[in-house]
């Protein structure tokens, strides 16, 4: 891999369309899928951008530097910390797809157990892994572009974010909760009228409030809203019977190691025994 | 990455493909040949471990479900339904038959996603000479949007049973959070329809591609489901006579960890490789295929049993036909589920579930206190218990193709891996070719 922040300026591919790399880091495929579901736009897709490394499509790949990565996954290896260095090294753009890339993803776990447990209670052979004892988000390694957070992405904010970057524009995507939408759509309030314990209040919107539709509580899924009170609605989860493991479990998911949910799992006594603090590096969207 | 790579000349010769694409995952793959023969091959996974079994423990049996669906994002509902199933025996409860009847239609959707995705855009370029599926469409758009329509159909289903395609949020243990109002299912008849002709169009399509010749000497595994073709439930059954319950066979299924892999090999009984996916699954139950996928089998020249590899995707084309027609009897026979879910009361005890996933037999099992909490945990996915045989079947394509280029038998090492649709980010993901000459 070559090329440099220097390097990455002209990277439009041979046509004059600009290149698309997609990469992959502990994840499970699925917003990488969403991608490829975005089926009656995929080939219009194709025909707007070179996809130049996409590696669960093509076996054809190109070198960098490209104008705009995707990056799907979490940092869980001393290899993927250096690879998403080099990625990094040869993106104009760099944006971060999921739950996985944005807060460490359900992986995040880990953090709160440490490594050599977790690996003797799966392998026979723990010594044969070669894994960090922490799983991280992209931006804790690398300057991030933007952050699309969801587990799985929703797949028109993933389009929002291309159209967006293609133009040199930023992304349009609300920072405010789940309720907002649940609004939006007339569901009623499973809180406050069923009693039912929900993230909602405190998860960023994205999904299109889809749980409370079926009569259940957000889950978390899209992480912490820009602005979430989780001391507020911790107190009201308590207040509604709520044990403290039970309330350190339900912060504790595919964002366990986003800073608002963590802190509010921590301090409903979740267990902490490695370092979790990660430094974010995210850059401000007119910077090159 | 992609390409094939020589590393060095002289004793022993290496080729290298770095990197296999259009499979879901990270591993890498060597084939060591000396004196014209294949001495040594090695499927090996790299995935960075993500300890599905581990954080699990100190979990609540209601949060299964939601948390193993992350282990893929490709096959969600499979990880979902086998979690479910294992929760179920754990505790006794047995499901109402319309919520067993809306589960078969979700997990049609899932096969009939996984399906499209791995014959359009994974495997179908392979057999053309095409690296990707957008290069195939700058020759065929018609087949690439055929096998959209399929994928958006399946996808379609998911959302409209699960409330989304990726990460379903309507399945619980017992059933379901909401039932589908009947005119939200009743929409799904006519893209179903369409499908089905799609589907029918994808058989045709793919059986008129050239196929290598190779028999493999498979020990087939797959759930039977008493006369129906198996999906979301069934018991374990081989092509040598094994009939068992779940749980008899998670006590059969052997694993080994060894040092190249960050996934576990599985034997049966401690015996032979085996192999779970579409050809086990079409060997012992094609009979069971129905009128419409057995009459379009047949066309396509498949007998009762297929056992070359390559043409697995024919076996995937009828599967898509059979997901479709059962889909669309499932659409039209509905009727909402009342209560959406069975009461389930945790009680102390261990279960087992399995299911078919799209690539292949997944199985679960779960240890649980008085309190509800997942004391112990195990995860079978298919990969795992298949890496044996991709291996084996490897040494015979190499050993076969030894007259190719360098570049040719590269390629045809990566179909050979691909022709399983491996998801290595279920078994712990990108492949690694090397093959070694010398």
């Amino acid at each position: 891999m070559s090329g440099g922040a220097d390097g990455a300026n002209g990277a439009a591919g041979d046509d004059g369309r600009p290149t698309l790399a997609v990469w992959k880091f502990a994840s499970c495929d699925g917003c990488q899928l969403s991608l490829l579901d975005c089926e009656e736009e995929l080939l219009m897709l194709a025909g707007a951008v070179r996809i130049a490394h996409f590696t669960e499509m093509s076996r054809a790949s190109t070198p960098g530097p490209y104008d705009v990565s995707l990056v799907e996954g979490s940092i869980t290896t001393e290899a993927d910390a250096e690879r998403v260095r080099e990625v990094r090294a040869m993106s104009r753009r760099l944006v971060t797809i999921g739950a996985c890339a944005t807060a460490g993803g359900i992986q995040a776990l880990r953090n709160f157990a440490g490594e050599g447990e977790y690996a003797g209670m799966v392998y026979a052979h723990p010594e044969y892994i070669a894994a960090l004892e922490t799983s991280t988000p992209i931006s804790a390694h690398v300057e991030v572009d933007f952050e699309l957070q969801g587990c799985p992405i929703d797949r028109h904010q993933l389009l929002e974010v291309l159209t967006a970057t293609l133009a040199g524009r930023r992304p349009v995507i609300p920072g405010h909760s789940v309720c907002w939408q649940c609004k939006g759509r007339g569901t009623v309030c499973v809180l406050v009228a069923k009693g039912t314990a929900c993230l909602g209040p405190v998860t960023r919107s994205g999904c299109g409030a889809l749980c409370p539709a079926v009569g259940r509580g957000c889950f978390g899924c899209f992480g912490p809203a820009e602005t979430a009170n989780t001391a507020s609605l911790a107190a009201q989860l308590r207040h509604q019977g709520m044990a403290p493991l039970e309330l350190s479990r339900f912060f504790s998911t595919f964002n366990a190691a986003a800073p608002a949910f963590r802190d509010e799992a921590v301090a409903e006594g979740a267990p902490v025994r490695v370092a979790l603090g990660a430094t974010r590096r995210n850059r401000p969207w007119g910077a090159q | 990455m992609g390409g094939t790579v020589s590393h060095g000349s002289g004793s022993p010769r290496t080729i290298g493909v770095e990197g296999l694409a259009r499979v879901e995952g990270e591993g890498s793959l060597r084939v060591v040949i000396a004196d014209g023969t294949v001495t040594d091959v090695a499927l090996d996974i790299f995935e960075p471990p993500r300890y599905f079994e581990a954080l699990l423990v100190g979990r609540h049996f209601t949060e299964a479900p939601d948390i193993t669906a992350r282990i893929c994002g490709i096959c969600p509902v499979a990880y979902q339904m086998s979690a479910c199933a294992a929760m179920e025996d754990a505790f006794g409860v047995t499901v109402d038959e319309r919520v067993a009847a809306l589960r078969r239609l979700l997990y049609c959707g899932e096969w009939i996603q996984s399906h499209a995705l791995h014959v359009y855009l994974l495997h179908a370029p392979d057999f053309l000479g095409y690296d990707d599926a957008v290069e195939l469409a700058e020759h065929d758009r018609g087949a690439i949007e055929r096998g959209l329509q399929l994928k958006r159909t399946g996808n379609l289903i998911m959302e409209t049973v699960g409330g989304r395609a990726v990460h379903p949020i309507n399945v619980r243990v017992g059933g379901f959070y909401a039932a589908p109002p009947p005119s939200a299912i009743a929409n799904l008849a006519d893209p179903l329809r369409r499908a089905r002709d799609a589907a029918l169009a994808t058989v045709e399509w793919v059986a008129g591609f050239d196929f290598p010749d190779l028999v493999g000497d498979y020990r087939f595994v797959a759930l039977r489901d008493s006369g129906r073709y198996p999906i979301e439930q069934g018991r374990p059954a081989s092509s040598d006579g094994l009939d068992v319950s779940p749980g008899e066979l998670a006590d059969l299924i052997v694993e080994e960890h060894v040092a190249r892999s960050t996934a576990l090999h599985a034997r049966l009984g401690g015996r032979d490789p085996y192999l779970t996916g579409p050809l086990a699954r079409y060997a012992l139950n094609s009979a069971a295929l129905g009128r419409l996928a057995g009459e379009a089998a047949t066309r396509a020249g498949l007998g009762e049993v297929c056992s070359n590899p390559f043409r697995s995707i024919v076996v995937r084309a009828v599967e898509l036909v059979f997901a479709c027609n059962e889909a669309l009897s499932l659409v039209e026979a509905y009727a909402p589920p009342d209560p959406p879910a069975s009461d389930v009361i945790a009680r102390p005890g261990t279960g087992t579930g399995a299911t078919e996933a799209p690539r292949g037999l997944l199985l679960q099992s779960y240890e649980i206190d008085g309190e509800g909490i997942i004391r112990h945990a195990r995860i079978v996915p298919p990969t795992s218990q298949n890496q044996l045989t991709i291996e084996a079947d490897l040494r015979r394509v190499a050993q076969g193709s030894l007259d190719l280029s360098d570049d040719e038998l590269g390629w045809r090492c990566e179909q050979c891996v691909r022709n399983h649709d491996p998801c290595i980010s279920c078994a712990a993901h990108f492949l690694d070719i090397t093959v070694v000459r010398a």
